[in-house]
């Protein structure tokens, strides 16, 4: 029965050891990350060849269909 | 039992003090943000390719570096590395166990891990010096199955596992480097940083949690999750986390301001995210179903834009291309195919 409070004691030390570190950390406002993640969308949109869009002649999965004459 | 109290009654004064942090820092939603940002017209992506020759259900597969290579694992007991443009089969790694549940891709190219049921990562050296591909170190340690290994680099590989735990290994000596000990529930993805500083586990316990690679720490923890979150990944700028849930949604959490910034789900979609993956810019998420479909979502509108289907089973995994060029999917009805 001791050992089993022993082992439930520890883990509990640790839980809260570790809450106290995550409720200690430095966090940004909403706005901020809303809009950094926003801009980054945004600004990469143009290379981003599954949103833009892939042209045949750039498509390595596509290769361009070309008529070859003997 | 006095004190096992006082740290009971500590750990939940500690959580609201976490859930009072992060609304204090919301000083505006998301969703007000982009209010004024268009929907992202229609996607159609079409089936390039189409990659045939496992003979039972694929359940995981990964890019390589090159964005042409992959390799695919399967339960009929084998990895296969494709060269995606030809679909030729550049490997076809025959396995111990056959009960595999992920695969990964060394950034060199070099070499490919998998494992599963057989609670170890197997490492394939795939530059032999004989042409051969052999297993180079088997990392066993864990009491769980594996779900997820991610290379960090030739000599380094990060594994998750049933038995709630991820390690990270020195793959020369086959040793554990660093325990990731936290979850309540078994891990069942994980994703490394653009950086290569942290990397997220997504777990049965309904969190997903953010590790420091090299100390170890445990930095922060997301809830929010009704059920198990199947799948993992980072946005592309490393700053936030996108997950995918048997609850049926998808949610991005934001790791700067530490929190959930949206949710991505639709009372029509009523079956488990499978898989996860980000197109290059971030604004897509494509997302893999138990309904045999992928929807493909706009990160920040949170709408629908599209869907791949084609699958004739569950879709068990995605990837996207490094080069943002094309995305893969991976089924239970034994095919990969190539989409863009």
């Amino acid at each position: 029965m001791s050992n089993n409070s022993a082992g439930g004691l520890v883990s509990l030390q640790k839980n809260v050891k570790q809450l106290r570190f995550e409720a200690g950390i430095r966090r940004i406002k909403v706005s901020q990350a809303a809009a950094d993640l926003k801009t980054f969308c945004l600004q990469n949109a143009h290379k981003d060849p599954l949103l833009m869009g892939v042209p045949s002649s750039d498509n390595p999965f596509r290769p361009p269909k070309s008529c070859a004459l003997f | 039992m006095g004190e096992m109290e006082q740290l009971r009654k500590e750990a939940e004064s500690l959580k609201d003090d976490i859930t009072a942090a992060r609304k204090a820092v919301q000083d505006l939603t998301l969703q007000d943000h982009v209010a004024g940002t268009a929907v992202v017209g229609r996607v159609q992506l079409k089936t390039r390719k189409t990659l045939r020759g496992h003979l039972a259900k694929i359940y995981a597969m990964h890019w390589g570096t090159d964005s042409k290579l992959c390799v695919s694992a399967s339960q009929d007991g084998k990895l296969i590395v494709w060269d995606s443009y030809t679909t030729n089969k550049v490997h076809a790694i025959p396995l111990k166990s056959s009960w595999v549940m992920t695969c990964s891709y060394a950034p060199s190219g070099n070499m490919v891990a998998c494992g599963g049921l057989d609670n170890m990562c197997s490492i394939y050296n795939l530059k032999g010096k004989d042409g051969n591909v052999k297993v180079m170190r088997e990392l066993a340690a864990h009491t769980g199955y594996l779900s997820c290994c991610r290379f960090l680099n030739d000599n380094e590989i990060i594994t998750s596992s049933g038995d709630c735990t991820c390690v990270l290994w020195d793959i020369e000596t086959g040793s554990q480097k660093t325990v990731f000990a936290g979850h309540l529930g078994d891990c069942m993805s994980l994703g490394v940083a653009p950086d290569f500083n942290t990397f997220i586990s997504g777990a049965c316990d309904f969190t997903a949690k953010l590790w420091d690679i090299r100390d170890g720490q445990c930095r922060q923890t997301f809830g929010g999750h009704e059920s198990d979150i199947n799948a993992i990944g980072f946005f592309p700028n490393g700053n936030a986390v996108i997950t995918g849930s048997d609850d049926a949604s998808c949610k991005l959490y934001d790791l700067r301001s530490d929190q959930e910034l949206i949710t991505y789900q639709d009372s029509s979609i009523m079956c488990g995210v499978t898989s996860i993956a980000p197109s290059l810019s971030g604004r897509l998420i494509l997302a893999g179903y138990d309904d045999f479909n992928c929807n493909i979502w706009d990160s920040l509108k949170a709408e629908r834009v599209g869907v791949l289907s084609g699958h004739d089973n569950r879709v068990s995994c995605i990837g996207v291309t490094p080069d943002g060029m094309a995305c893969c999917t991976g089924s239970w009805d034994s095919f990969l195919k190539i989409w863009n």
